[in-house]
């Protein structure tokens, strides 16, 4: 995609000279309470919140999107998956709003196949929040199947409203469990991820995100 | 050659477990609020009513910590235990949490 990338570690503090933040999935860290719960003590994280605090852009993947959970930056949380599985399949997700900088490149209502490879992927949140994130076009992703109706079957983990995506109410994080960076490969028969990567590149091209510290 | 001379200050890194010793225990039953669905629990309470133990109703699962702690005084006990339930072993959009102080 032409765009450099830089690995941070964990235990550094700064995020100088960085457009946008991923957090990555894949079990980084264990687990070892609750998914998400130790990461978000790492020190990197409150150059996190910081960066999140002044409008930079994060998109949190999978064990990512838990962190973005636990950190408070966005609402609920997540419970086991209903079947009690892990869960690792391609599985379609429709866009919900497509006026955000990750989905800016996408239709309205546009289906994307995506991997996803999960056991604590059950987003929960109270009846105050979810009406919430439904008034303000929070819901980014929602699990649907081929023909991109939401149904039950159709929702792997037993998601709240079938939720696979949201965004904060600035709209400048991104939480989703489905992993784009998984399909972005002609090599591996799936480029639905692109969609996220470049629209995320559109959006910074458009407005540069405030300088970092 | 001046020696350097080591300096060792006794106040140094103050630990109260050094001082008082692992003197309270806490027990902390961590569970999901009323009405959040658990789902290992219902498959629990399934298999149990697949044994024959016909008298089970709703069965839930939480997480038991035990934290030995080096403190004397049981106020600050309790607020440090309620502090580490909030931040870090609860987490209270789901959970609710409970526990005992008790003398180790």
């Amino acid at each position: 995609m032409k765009q450099t990338a830089h690995f941070i570690w964990h235990q550094e503090r700064s995020l100088q000279g960085m457009d946008a933040i991923i957090l990555p999935g894949g079990f980084s860290y264990g687990d070892y309470l609750r998914t998400g719960a130790i990461a978000r003590f790492s020190p990197i994280m409150d150059a996190v919140v910081d960066f999140a605090g002044r409008g930079g852009m994060v998109l949190g993947i999978c064990n990512g999107f838990q962190m973005l959970l636990e950190l408070g930056i966005l609402p609920g949380a997540m419970l086991r998956n209903r079947n009690l599985s892990f869960i690792c399949e391609d599985r379609y997700i429709r866009v919900e709003n497509a006026n955000t900088p990750f989905t800016n490149h996408c239709e309205p209502g546009q289906i994307l196949k995506l991997p996803i490879a999960h056991a604590e992927g059950n987003y929960y949140s109270n009846p105050v929040t979810l009406s919430a994130l439904q008034a303000n076009a929070q819901i980014v992703f929602r699990y649907c199947d081929r023909e991109g109706k939401v149904t039950s079957q159709a929702n792997p983990n037993g998601s709240l409203d079938s939720i696979a995506g949201i965004r904060n109410a600035a709209g400048n994080v991104l939480g989703l469990m489905p992993h784009p960076e998984r399909g972005a490969e002609h090599l591996l028969n799936n480029e639905d991820g692109l969609y996220i990567f470049r629209s995320m590149i559109s959006a910074l091209e458009k407005h540069k995100t405030p300088q970092t510290v | 050659m001046a020696i350097t001379p080591i300096v060792t200050l006794s106040l140094y890194s103050p630990n109260a477990c050094r001082v008082f010793g692992e003197i309270m225990k806490a027990k902390i039953y961590i569970t999901l609020k009323n009405g959040i669905l658990d789902p290992q629990g219902r498959a629990i309470q399934q298999s149990l009513q697949t044994l024959g133990f016909d008298t089970v109703g709703e069965v839930r699962i939480g997480k038991f910590i035990e934290v030995n702690l080096c403190e004397t005084d049981r106020t600050s006990a309790e607020n440090s235990i309620k502090g580490m339930c909030e931040k870090l072993l609860a987490n209270t959009v789901i959970e609710e949490y409970q526990y005992e102080i008790i003398e180790a």
